[in-house]
């Protein structure tokens, strides 16, 4: 019995161990390691500070650094604007029979790949796009606009792509709401307002800081939306990464930045964590 | 405010609106690609110049439907063959985890845990970037001491497979995990007094209790697998997945070819996502 026990075990604990070790942890060792190492003036690889110094003497790294990271704030913020309305319809307002078709309606753009999404505004979006051509037909515009490449654009576009993983926590978050809280408050002639202050927002604080902490990351570690739709200067920081790796082929270089992203949105996210007092596990949960 | 409250007219009209703005928001980009793979034009642009199926069934030169489009399906077979590998195995290793997690007890398991929630939070920009730089390292270390070139630590096929799946096994985890937590263990425990041991027990009856589970998380980790471009980028060879085969497409000038794929893909993913859906309704 015992030892039925303990084969059982193991068989679980190996796939998981190299899994974890192989893919996971030594990956990233080599990462940090690699970050450390550059060449000096005669071509000799040696342990260095360089790539990391590289990334505050140059201004435009550590620019567009502080812009991505501003950026994915922004664009976390503006989808729990428009998620918590969302949901809390869905939830809330929506009749039963309604709510189960809304639900599957919401979720079907997500299953689609990125890229098509992205495409999808390109094509409405651009100076001979679709949208164009409405505002021209109908004499609101007489010059097409260019809607595509700029922050704004770029804004919306990474809200369009990470909404679902603010809308499904949200909604799970506000089913478990009993509606006579809401019924109780607004007898006692609470205004709306005070209502999601008082009630709604602290309820769902969990699926708040779990969409917010997804939604984030996401952000911050995407590469299409900000190249596809922020055009030539959006400056994000994984193309920043991409380039140190492809084209100029400076791998140490492109570590240290990489590393700089991961302690970035770990960094964050424990923030996140601590100030709603939550643990990862419980928001991976 | 709810439903169980009288709402003023203006306030319940305006949240309808307010959501139905949202939902065109939602799929305006999808429904328009979609329409415009039938447009008769040779840009993914209007004006309508009339139902055409060129861009999936034109043999080309001059306009090349998808059904055609050498380099595009081989893409998609890539992208097939990929997600069929890191589907098997993330769920395989996915399930394994999910076992270890929530029915053993060992030291240090908070730690493990902790280290198996930890790709849900690295870009996947940066793991991608990690798997390759440790990739070429053990491809050097090889080289230098063995004097054998392995060509799986070039970016080829089975690296893409496997930096996929190092993030995949996750979210399968977390799905067996959530279904093996409503498991009662005294049905096992039943089994292994009757004198099965252990390893039966798990094959006999658990695993048929979490099949559904099992089932829904492959199909995801299929769909993720499919459609995953951040950690592929860095990992991708001399064969591009089709998302990748796509971006480089539409980063260079597009033609409606790729509304065409496109179409595809959204019909595709909608079915998995519906079959998906009906296997966790009917977990419950």
């Amino acid at each position: 019995m015992k030892s039925g026990f303990r084969l059982s075990f193991w068989l679980f604990l190996a796939p998981v161990l190299l899994w974890l070790f192989l893919l996971i942890v030594l990956p990233h060792i080599d990462l940090l390691l690699l970050s450390f190492r550059g060449e000096n003036d005669m071509g000799d690889l040696v342990w260095t500070f360089d790539n990391y110094k590289n990334f505050f003497i140059e201004p435009i790294y550590w620019n567009t650094f502080v812009r991505t990271a501003l950026y994915a704030i922004v664009t976390t913020f503006c989808t729990f604007v428009l998620a918590l309305p969302v949901s809390f319809y869905i939830v809330k307002l929506a009749r039963p029979r309604t709510r189960g078709f809304l639900t599957v309606l919401l979720l079907l753009p997500f299953w689609v790949s990125e890229l098509v999404r992205v495409y999808g505004w390109m094509i409405l979006l651009r100076e001979s796009g679709v949208l164009n051509y409405f505002l021209l037909k109908t004499g609101l515009v007489q010059q097409p606009v260019e809607m595509l490449y700029n922050d704004a654009t770029m804004i919306m576009g990474l809200v369009y792509t990470s909404m679902l993983f603010m809308v499904v926590p949200l909604i799970s978050a506000m089913e478990s709401l009993d509606d006579s809280l809401i019924e109780a408050a607004s007898d006692l002639e609470a205004s709306r307002f005070t209502i999601l202050r008082t009630i709604i927002i602290p309820h769902c604080k969990p699926g708040i800081t779990s969409g917010a902490i997804v939604v984030f990351m996401l952000a911050l570690g995407n590469y299409l939306t900000p190249n596809l739709m922020g055009g030539k200067n959006s400056l994000w920081f994984t193309e920043q990464i991409y380039n140190q790796f492809i084209a100029s082929f400076n791998w140490n270089q492109g570590a240290a930045f990489g590393f700089l992203l991961l302690l970035l949105s770990s960094g964050i996210i424990w923030i996140g964590l601590k100030l709603s007092r939550q643990r990862l596990g419980e928001v991976a949960a | 405010m709810i439903r169980s409250l009288p709402n003023s007219r203006a306030y319940s009209w305006s949240f309808n609106l307010f959501v139905i703005c949202y939902f065109i928001f939602l799929f305006a980009p999808l429904l328009v690609t979609c329409v415009l793979a039938f447009n008769d034009s040779n840009f993914p642009s209007l004006p309508w110049n009339g139902f055409s199926l060129d861009w999936f069934i034109s043999p080309g030169p001059e306009r090349l439907g998808i059904f055609h489009d050498e380099q595009n399906l081989r893409s998609i077979w890539t992208s097939f063959q990929t997600a069929f590998w890191v589907a098997i195995m993330s769920t395989v290793v996915g399930t394994c985890s999910a076992f270890l997690f929530e029915q053993e007890d060992f030291p240090f398991k908070n730690g493990l845990y902790f280290l198996m929630l930890a790709p849900l939070v690295i870009p996947g920009v940066i793991l991608g970037i990690s798997l390759l730089l440790a990739a070429n390292s053990a491809g050097t270390f090889f080289e230098d001491s063995f004097g054998i070139d392995v060509g799986l630590f070039r970016p080829s096929f089975w690296l893409v497979v496997f930096g996929q799946f190092s993030f995949i096994t996750t979210f399968v985890t977390l799905v067996v995990s959530a279904r093996l937590k409503k498991f009662d263990s005294s049905l096992e425990e039943a089994a292994m007094i009757l004198g099965a041991t252990r390893l039966q027990a798990i094959r006999l009856i658990t695993l048929r209790y979490l099949r559904p589970a099992v089932i829904g998380a492959a199909a995801v980790a299929f769909l993720m697998s499919f459609e995953n471009f951040n950690t592929t980028l860095f990992l991708v060879g001399s064969d591009p997945t089709l998302p990748i085969n796509l971006y480089l497409q539409v980063r260079d000038g597009s033609t409606p070819v790729i509304n065409s794929i496109s179409l595809l893909l959204i019909a595709g993913t909608s079915c998995l996502a519906l079959f998906n859906l009906y296997f966790s309704r009917k977990e419950d």
